[in-house]
């Protein structure tokens, strides 16, 4: 069937869906719970609509309050590792305990904001590489011919295919003393003793770098291969040579895919764990790897509460531009 | 007033051998792997002209007019643009503006910034790009719509933004493909003016892409009517309405009746052709080449034949039909007319004095007549 031409028309379905409609509309028990659910102004349409909202309130703002809760509360050793917030005294007075000594100490202490300090400077330098590196990539394949831009873009998104992890592990192969890129650099002696790559600030950009690549990539893609080329000739008609235009019509144009593509990187680099535990040093200051060392090692619940919250605080503006780029990047396809 | 650019300031430059082309394009061919758009195309054209390229979708003016922008590159042959081989030249180095079918304005621009970009990329200095640009905004009557983007800007406002942008550089040779194609029809016939307007004012060549025949009759100082990569006619509006020079053209152009037949008489002076599609003969008051006997057409405007209810005085060149459909245009009434031979003939005819049109009615028996000089002899 031509879902294009279906698709205006509304309440008609497959053949399938239709044959168990009716049957269904045959049954009293089904007509009489239907009617029942539109008296109360209950739809399918609103069920459907009501499915991503539970679920963003199961699985996001329950936990989230959960995690704000203990952020505000004292550790103590028991379990839960931490004080309830509201106590009974004497069995009918109510006893709010609230802490706020866990997010001082974030200030306070210099580990935490220095953490937080070099966990953005790395953010922010991987970004910016991963712009460097994905730019040229995706206008290569948004300018490649269609039967090579789609194995182009398969490439890029080919990696998910495997575990994230076991990739960081892979490179962990590559990166040591007697890996892949050493072995070969004394085999053809341009070096006599191996370069000390792993468990270094350079193998955390090169992990970050390489993982999260593709999630500049795409949004890039997708923004200059919906670019108007026509503008490109009109430029050129004007006189300007194609870096000029580049420079004044190609990257102004890509900005949002630039801004969006910088934010997917950027955000969850910020909170990066696995990739300085296993690629870097053993020192290295990241705060995705002090909350673990609070929550598993101290065992401070409310401490690595109160670290997640500030890092999500941290977190709101740069996601905030995100959506705003999204947004700016659906209004430019509608012109 | 302005219409076509007036005859005696052009002198028809065209008809002169000693003049030099402005644009010179020498047997230039282009392939697309293996679908020729443009076929050993040769054309001069002269300093000051509005020369339009007329012709169906997919007949290769846009490629014509795009090699000589120089988007694309000529598969064989050479362009001229002021005596200068334009081979191998980049569009950035290329005395040519072009106008773009879809106006191309740069979206994160204002208006201003848009008609500034080409005199920036030139390195004018700022106070003269300021000055030009406005002249350009008021030129074109935009001068309060500077600050705008162009998705706040109407499909006229937005036509005539692409237009200031072509144009502030005053090349000296201006391409426009398809410039009124989105507008409506009374916002057309109005920038089809200011069109002309504009060229006499700054004396720019400009070459015109179009598909429309009226633009190309109201716009143009000549016109090459291109079909199948080839450039079919060149020649002034009026002769290419009145002498097309052949089927193709004559189709092309305006209305037209067909009658197909045979040269019974072929004089210095006049001809007979022989049409049973007309059901008798047409006389032609002009010679034609053509071989004795062969199949003809000759080619009568709707306009120029005249409709009546009572037999007209003349022997030749008259039919006799039934009227099968009218149509009141206002100006002018429409007329179908069935021959005997159920051939449809299209008739014009203005409505001088209110209800002209009310004498012949359907399914009337009308007699057709037209001036030996009126008829168009072409071949296939």
């Amino acid at each position: 069937m031509n879902a294009r031409a279906e698709a205006p028309r509304r309440h008609r379905h497959s053949a399938g869906v239709q044959l168990i409609l009716d049957f269904l509309n045959r049954l009293p028990p089904y007509r009489w719970t239907q009617a029942r659910l539109v008296r109360w102004g209950i739809t399918g349409r609103t069920l459907a609509t009501a499915i991503p909202y539970f679920w963003l309130l199961l699985f996001f703002l329950v936990p989230f309050i959960i995690v704000l809760k203990i952020s505000f509360s004292e550790a103590r050793i028991g379990i839960p590792p931490y004080q309830p917030l509201l106590s009974w005294l004497d069995g009918n007075v109510a006893q709010i305990n609230v802490q706020l000594k866990n997010f001082a100490n974030l200030i306070l202490d210099s580990l935490y904001w220095r953490a937080y300090l070099n966990s953005i400077k790395v953010a922010a330098i991987s970004t910016v590489l991963c712009l460097l590196i994905g730019y040229p990539m995706a206008y290569a394949i948004a300018r490649a011919q269609s039967t090579w831009r789609h194995i182009l873009l398969m490439m890029v998104i080919l990696p998910f295919w495997t575990s994230f992890l076991l990739r960081v592990y892979a490179w962990i192969g590559i990166l040591k003393n007697n890996g892949l890129i050493n072995n070969f650099l004394m085999w053809t002696g341009l070096i006599d003793e191996p370069i000390v790559m792993l468990q270094t600030d350079f193998a955390i950009y090169v992990g970050i770098v390489y993982s999260y690549l593709p999630f500049m990539i795409l949004p890039l893609y997708s923004n200059l291969e919906k670019m108007d080329l026509t503008l490109l000739e009109a430029a050129a008609d004007l006189g300007a040579r194609p870096f000029k235009t580049f420079l004044t019509i190609t990257l102004p144009l890509s900005l949002p895919g630039i801004i969006a593509g910088s934010m997917l990187v950027f955000i969850p680099a910020v909170g990066e764990f696995v990739i300085p535990e296993l690629l870097g040093p053993s020192d290295s200051l990241m705060i995705g790897k002090v909350l673990w060392q609070v929550f598993f090692t101290k065992r401070d619940w409310p401490a690595a509460c109160a670290v997640a919250i500030a890092l999500l605080l941290l977190l709101v503006i740069p996601i905030v531009m995100l959506q705003r780029a999204q947004a700016a990047d659906a209004r430019g396809a509608h012109r | 007033m302005a219409t076509n650019p007036r005859p005696q300031q052009q002198l028809a430059v065209w008809n002169d051998p000693q003049a030099v082309p402005y644009v010179h394009i020498d047997r230039v061919t282009k392939k697309f792997g293996d679908f020729v758009a443009v076929n050993d195309v040769s054309l001069k054209i002269y300093k000051k002209e509005l020369f339009c390229l007329l012709g169906g979708s997919g007949c290769g003016k846009t490629t014509l007019l795009r090699m000589l922008a120089g988007f694309e590159e000529p598969t064989s042959g050479k362009l001229f643009i002021d005596g200068v081989d334009m081979t191998g030249i980049p569009p950035y180095e290329r005395p040519v503006n072009m106008m773009f079918q879809s106006y191309a304005l740069f979206p994160h621009m204002t208006v201003e910034q848009n008609v500034a970009f080409g005199l920036k990329q030139d390195g004018v200095p700022k106070d003269e790009i300021a000055a030009r640009v406005d002249d350009m905004l008021k030129l074109v009557r935009l001068q309060q719509f500077a600050r705008r983007k162009p998705h706040q800007l109407s499909g006229g406002q937005r036509q005539r933004v692409a237009l200031a942008r072509s144009l502030v550089k005053r090349p000296k040779l201006l391409l426009l493909d398809e410039p009124l194609g989105a507008l409506d029809k009374k916002l057309r016939e109005h920038t089809q003016f200011e069109l002309v307007n504009i060229q006499e004012q700054l004396g720019v060549t400009f070459v015109v892409v179009t598909h429309d025949q009226e633009e190309a009759m109201t716009l143009s100082t000549r016109i090459g009517v291109m079909n199948a990569g080839e450039i079919v006619q060149v020649g002034t509006p009026k002769d290419i309405y009145e002498f097309p020079s052949s089927k193709f053209v004559a189709e092309f152009i305006g209305n037209v009746n067909m009658f197909e037949g045979r040269l019974i008489e072929d004089e210095p002076d006049h001809v007979r052709i022989d049409s049973p599609e007309l059901g008798g003969t047409i006389y032609v008051d002009h010679g034609v080449s053509s071989a004795p006997d062969a199949v003809v057409f000759a080619a009568i405007r709707p306009e120029k034949i005249n409709i009546s209810v009572e037999p007209p005085e003349q022997t030749d060149n008259v039919a006799q039909g039934t009227v099968k459909e009218i149509a009141y245009m206002g100006d002018v009434s429409v007329y179908l007319v069935q021959l005997a031979s159920n051939k449809i003939v299209r008739v014009t005819q203005p409505n001088t004095y209110r209800h002209a049109e009310a004498s012949i009615t359907w399914d009337q028996t009308v007699y057709l007549s037209w001036h030996a000089s009126s008829p168009v002899v072409v071949s296939e």
